[in-house]
This record gives C-alpha cells, sequence and structure tokens, in this order.
C-alpha cells in the first residue's frame, strides 16, 4: 500500500504535465485519453487500495521524505490511508473519471482542449493531495492547489468577462478561507509543536477540553472548509462558478472542492469532539445553510444554479452531520451526493448543448422525445436527491435527520429544519426536471432535439446505476474503525423517520406537481401573492448586494483615496521632498567646494581648532559648561 | 636642571601655528611644502616631549611613524609639483583649482 498510495498521486500528476507540456502538440483524440486515462489509472490503484484495506491490511502513515526541517519544525511529506481517505480517493478519482471521460465530449469542439484536461488533472491533483495528505502543511498545499485550479477553471472561457469576474470571486473567497487554515494551523503547532496527523491526533488530549485554545484552533478551520465549501457566509462565489464549463461545476459540486470541507471537519474530528462549541457551531452553519440555500433554489429559472444552490444545500446537510457527531452519516452523503450531482450536472450538461448554452430552464420543455437518455437520468437522479425511497439519497439523508432528531435541545430543531429542507428540496427538484423537462410540447414538437453522443451518455448512466444502489454500500460499517461503531437505531425509529421524510419530500413532490406541471397559472398567482418574499429569494436575500455595498464598494473606495490622496499627496510627497530637500542643500553646498587647496586647508583648521574647543569645553577648561 | 615639558609644549604651538599661517597665506607650492613639513615637526616635538615627561616610549614610537609618513608624502607631493612644473602651469597653488569639478 505505501507504493500505491503516492501512484495515486502520481497518475493524475503525469497527466497534468503531458497535456500542460505537450498538449498542443498531440492530436485530440490522445489529449482526452491522457487526461481521462490518468484518473482512471488513478481509480484502479485507489480500487487496490480499498481491496488491500477489506482484506485487512492495516491503515497506512508512511513518511516519504522531510521536506524541510528547521529546529523543532519539520514538515514530512507522509501520506495517511485510512478508510476516510480511501473512500474520499475513490469518489473523487472515480466519479473525476467519469467527468473527464465526459468532457471528452462535451469539450470535444472547444479551443482550449488540451488546457482544459491539464487544468482537470490539476484540479484531481491537488484535492488527492488534500486528502491524502497526513500533514496539516501538505493539507494546506493541496487546498490552495484546489483554489487555484477552481480559479482557472471557472475562468476557463477568460474572454468573457463574466467568467473572469467569477473566478476572481472564487478565488477571493477561497484566499479568506485559505488564511482562516493557515492561522488554524499556526495555532496547532504553538500549542502542540507537531503538524502531522497521528502526532496531532495523540497530543490534542494536552489541550484543555472546550478551552479558548482549541476552540480557536477549530473554527479557524471552520472559516477554511466554509469558504471551500461554499457555506454562509461565504457561500456566493458558488453559483457564480457556474461561468466554467458544465463538467467543471460537476467536478467541483459533486466529487472536489466544495466537499473538502467535509472532509476537514471529519478528519479533523478528535479535535471537533474536544471542542464542543465549535462542532455546534459547524451544525448550525450546516443546517441554516441547507435551508437557506433550498430556499434559493425555488426561485430560480438557470439549470445550473438550481443545481448550484442545491449542491449549497446538501452540503449543508453533511456540515450538520459532521458537526453534530454524525460523521459517518455526513460521508455517507457525500459520496451518494456526488453520484447524482455529477450525475445531474452532466445530465444538464447535455440539456444545455441541446439548446445551444442556453440555460434558462423556462426556454426548455419535452425532452424526453429528444433527448430519452438525458430525461431517464436526470429523472433518476432528481428520484435520489429527493430521497426517494431505495434510492441512495434516501438513506443517506434519513440517517443524518435521524441523528439531528435524535440529538437533544438545540441540535433537535437542526433536524426539524433539515426535515423541512428535504420538502424543499422535493420542490425545487422536482420543479426544474418539470419546467425543464415537461411534456406540455409533446403535440407541437418542431425543435429537433438531439441526445448527446454516447460518450456523454455511458457516463451519467453509470453515474445514474450509482444513484440508485450507493445506499445499499456500508459505508457506516467501513468507516467504523475511525468513528466508531454506528449507533443502531431501533427498527420502529427507522421505519417511522423514513415515512415522515418520505412524507415530506411527497409534499414537496406534489407542491412542484401542482404549481410547475398541473396548474401553472396557480405558480402565477402564488408569485404575486408572496410579493416581496418571492422577489428576496430570487434575489438571493440580497447577499451579493449586500457584500457589495458593505465590502466590494468601500474596498474600491478606499483604493481609490489611497490612489488619489495617499499616493500622490503622502507617499509621493514624502519621497519627492526628500529628493528636493537634498537638490537644494547640494546647490548651496556646493558653493564651499571651490577646489582652491588653501580654502580647504583653512576649512580643515577651523574644524579642528572646533573640536579642540569642544572637547576643552567638555574637560571644563573652558568657562563655558556643556552637557 | 632640567627644561619643564610645558616650554617644549609652547615652543611646538608656536612652530605649528606658524605653519598653519604660512600654509594659509603663501602661494607658492614649494613654500607650502615646507609649511606643511613645520607643522609635522611641531607635533614630534609635542610628541617627543611628552614621551619623556611619561617616561614611555609610545610618542617617540608615533615620531618615528609621522617622519616616515612625511617623506613618503614628500616624495609624492616634490613628484607632482615637477609634473604640474612641467606641463607649463603657473607655480601658483591658487591657479591649480582642476579638483572643483
Amino acid at each position: 500500500m505505501d507504493t500505491l498510495a503516492p501512484l495515486v498521486l502520481l497518475a493524475p500528476l503525469a497527466g497534468f504535465l503531458v497535456n500542460a507540456l505537450f498538449g498542443r502538440q498531440l492530436p485530440r483524440r490522445v489529449v482526452g485519453w491522457v487526461g481521462a486515462g490518468s484518473i482512471g489509472l488513478g481509480f484502479i490503484l485507489s480500487l487496490a487500495i480499498l481491496i488491500q484495506l477489506l482484506t485487512g491490511a492495516k491503515p497506512l502513515d508512511q513518511t516519504y521524505f522531510i521536506w524541510w526541517q528547521s529546529g523543532d519544525f519539520n514538515v514530512p511529506f507522509n501520506l495517511y490511508v485510512d478508510p476516510l481517505s480511501t473512500l474520499m480517493i475513490l469518489v473523487i478519482t472515480g466519479v473525476g473519471f467519469l467527468i473527464h471521460a465526459y468532457s471528452i465530449g462535451y469539450m470535444g469542439e472547444d479551443q482550449g482542449y488540451s488546457r482544459f484536461f491539464a487544468y482537470m488533472n490539476l484540479f484531481v491533483l491537488s484535492m488527492l493531495l488534500l486528502v491524502l495528505s497526513g500533514n496539516l502543511v501538505w493539507l494546506i498545499i493541496g487546498w490552495a492547489g484546489v483554489g487555484l485550479s477552481s480559479y482557472l477553471l471557472i475562468g476557463f472561457w477568460f474572454e468573457r468577462t463574466s467568467a473572469v469576474v467569477a473566478a476572481r470571486k472564487a478565488f477571493v473567497m477561497n484566499t479568506i478561507g485559505d488564511v482562516g487554515m493557515i492561522f488554524a494551523a499556526f495555532l496547532l503547532f504553538l500549542n502542540l509543536r507537531v503538524m502531522d496527523y497521528t502526532a496531532i491526533f495523540s497530543r490534542v488530549h494536552q489541550l484543555p477540553k472546550g478551552g479558548m485554545v482549541i476552540t480557536a484552533i477549530c473554527l479557524l478551520l471552520l472559516v477554511g472548509a466554509v469558504a471551500k465549501s461554499a457555506q454562509l457566509p461565504l457561500h456566493t462565489w458558488l453559483p457564480d462558478a457556474m461561468e466554467g464549463p458544465t463538467p467543471v461545476s460537476a467536478l467541483i459540486h459533486a466529487a472536489t472542492m466544495v466537499t473538502a470541507g467535509v472532509y476537514l471537519v471529519a478528519r479533523m474530528h478528535l479535535l471537533y469532539d474536544w471542542a464542543p462549541t465549535a462542532a455546534a457551531t459547524v451544525a448550525v452553519v450546516g443546517g441554516v445553510t441547507a435551508f437557506f440555500a433550498a430556499t434559493i433554489g425555488t426561485a430560480q429559472v438557470d439549470i445550473k444554479r438550481i443545481l448550484a444552490y442545491s449542491t449549497m444545500s446538501q452540503i449543508g446537510y453533511m456540515f450538520l452531520a459532521v458537526g453534530i457527531g454524525a460523521y459517518a452519516a455526513g460521508m455517507f452523503h457525500f459520496m451518494t451526493h456526488a453520484f447524482f450531482k455529477a450525475l445531474l450536472f452532466l445530465a444538464a450538461g447535455n440539456v444545455i448543448h441541446a439548446f445551444h448554452d442556453d440555460q434558462d430552464i423556462r426556454h426548455m420543455g419535452n425532452l424526453r422525445a429528444g433527448l430519452p437518455i438525458t430525461f431517464w437520468t436526470f429523472l433518476i437522479g432528481t428520484l435520489s436527491i429527493s430521497g426517494f425511497p431505495l434510492l441512495a439519497g434516501f438513506f443517506s439523508k434519513d440517517e443524518i435527520i435521524r441523528a439531528a432528531l435524535s440529538a437533544a435541545g438545540s441540535e433537535f430543531w437542526l433536524g426539524v429544519l433539515a426535515l423541512i429542507t428535504a420538502g424543499l428540496t422535493a420542490y425545487y427538484m422536482f420543479r426544474l426536471f418539470f419546467i425543464a423537462f415537461g411534456w406540455e410540447w409533446l403535440s407541437r414538437d418542431d425543435r429537433h432535439l438531439h441526445e448527446a453522443p454516447p460518450i456523454q451518455t455511458v457516463p451519467v448512466v453509470i453515474l445514474a446505476t450509482g444513484a440508485v444502489v450507493a445506499g445499499y454500500f456500508p459505508v457506516a460499517n467501513f468507516l467504523a474503525p475511525i468513528f466508531g461503531n454506528p449507533v443502531e437505531a431501533g427498527f420502529t425509529v427507522v421505519l417511522g423517520l423514513a415515512a415522515l421524510s418520505v412524507v415530506v419530500a411527497l409534499a414537496g413532490f406534489g407542491m412542484a406537481y401542482l404549481l410547475h406541471a398541473r396548474r401553472p397559472e396557480l405558480a402565477v398567482a402564488w408569485r404575486t401573492r408572496l410579493g416581496p418574499l418571492h422577489t428576496l429569494v430570487e434575489h438571493k436575500y440580497y447577499i451579493d448586494e449586500l457584500y457589495d455595498r458593505v465590502f466590494v464598494r468601500p474596498g474600491f473606495a478606499l483604493a481609490r483615496f489611497l490612489n488619489d490622496r495617499i499616493e500622490s499627496r503622502v507617499i509621493d510627497a514624502a519621497v519627492n521632498g526628500v529628493a528636493d530637500f537634498f537638490l537644494v542643500e547640494a546647490k548651496e553646498f556646493r558653493l564651499i567646494q571651490t577646489g582652491r587647496v588653501r580654502s580647504y586647508a583653512l576649512w580643515t583648521l577651523g574644524g579642528a581648532i572646533g573640536v579642540v574647543l569642544v572637547v576643552a569645553a567638555f574637560l571644563g577648561y573652558l568657562p563655558v559648561r556643556l552637557g | 636642571m632640567p627644561v619643564p615639558a610645558y616650554t617644549f609644549l609652547l615652543l611646538s604651538g608656536a612652530l605649528f601655528t606658524m605653519g598653519a599661517i604660512g600654509f594659509l597665506v603663501r602661494r607658492n607650492p614649494l613654500v607650502v611644502f615646507m609649511c606643511i613639513e613645520l607643522m609635522l615637526n611641531a607635533v614630534n616635538l609635542a610628541f617627543a616631549a611628552i614621551s619623556r615627561y611619561l617616561n614611555s616610549l609610545d610618542g617617540v614610537v608615533f615620531a618615528f611613524l609621522v617622519i616616515t609618513v612625511a617623506a613618503a608624502e614628500v616624495v609624492v607631493g616634490i613628484a607632482i609639483i615637477v609634473q604640474v612644473y612641467r606641463a607649463g602651469r603657473q607655480m601658483d597653488v591658487d591657479g591649480l583649482d582642476l579638483m572643483k569639478e
């Protein structure tokens, strides 16, 4: 296993290097398959690691080299392979491979074909480094690498101003999180003097439980997690990230990036167990974000934006789960979510292509005839995310809601919020489905929509299979060595809560069916009746506008002030003033340089007499007192 | 009867003052040089006198050092003066202000 783990990293690295250095010379076919194949190879290697773990191999913490050492600060390059990171790399490479393969078709016509695959491989590489790293420093390197490659990919179509702006926004938001991460690492090192996980986990109990230090560390880590996972209040970059190509959205939302925050909290669960306040904060952030994003999702009309808000909402579920200590449930939901969200995005990509890059769901409709595979797979994804019984999303979401509802105190109310969110999820997903895929145009369809080629439909079908069966994987048992054995809930409790969540989901579905399929005029009536509330939700609670007023504009104003006033009148004035002063003085002193030896001698003599006088005065030989 | 040390210092001061004034008022480079020698030797005299007064050889050592430096300086100085004379310049230190620029 100690050779397999670095190979998992080297495969995408090789793909990245080949495509980045020689991509322009290579034929397109080779570029695409190098890009996808390197990730596929990573998946096979990850499967080998999984098999070794299942057949009883011990988790690995192997140091390959010491990166640098200074005093008692030493940073090894060590990889940490346990069930948690194995689950992560399996999803990253598995779903990542399908997305790469899909991209071969989707990006087929694009100018920057090799650039695209180079960036994608870099993205996967950074994410794998993030999850496999065995110490905080390399985690942060991977963390920053994910931020960088997401910036590159969101701004992939850099000739569009909106893409550049969105990329910059994502980068700035992520950097806020990076700063939090780095400060957390500083604090950890100051208090524990170590950087690698094994040592951190064994020494964390030296800190006072729930004390200032551990709480501060966990909250700073949370800042990083919130920024990367697009939770409140650093979420605004995620919907804008839709400016990137659709496979990028799928990669960011499903397999990588946004789940990094969940992974971080789960990986650091010993720290969060030691800081209950911070853990409760994680839960509140997650629960509120889940609800908040779901409400926004109900009023959007851009297919990718709806999916983006649904991602925020689902990641909120995962945060809620890891915040209340149900780590295995959170990671379980991460895995099922990877399947159905990648499926939804890739299927949406097929739809967008069919409509020539129009993303407004109101312009779509009746896709069953034209795009049968996409239609049925999207339906499976929608059912899965809505928690339709026996599909993947049903199991994982139910576990989170059950864990939250069975907790005491305020966490119970977060569970109720999560339950309401489940209903909202069913509503907005079926609203999307009915409007975009509905069949009311069936009789007069002359649009000649075409289904995507097999390279784009096969990955979607595979993901759809995953979205159905992923719920049966015994993830909680697999992760038991890390998080402890799952709490066995009574059969009646499980059944009762399942029934409850199904009822809620059915209510959401019923609402969507009534308003957007059965009687659309009712939806219009409701919209006017809700009035300002609807406008508020449609404009995403005006958070972007708020940040614009509070941070961006004052920032610009300050920059303008510094540029126009401080720069010219203070800094330049000081620099030029010093220069002018010496120029003027130099002109005056120049006069004493006559070139005449005798005048110099006179000056010298005068100086000497002056020195003698001063010394004499100090020694008290003169009737003057100095000093 | 030993001569008191201050008489030597007075003589040294008088010689130095003469040298300094001569340096400032005369324009002939050779005379200027002689004035410099006068000042150096005034200092030497003071060194030697105080050395004797303090019963220490330090001052004498310095005097020898000054004599050596003075000899070297004269060699260089006279060489420069000869070169200036050969170049057809006037023998007036006030006219030699090439170092101004």
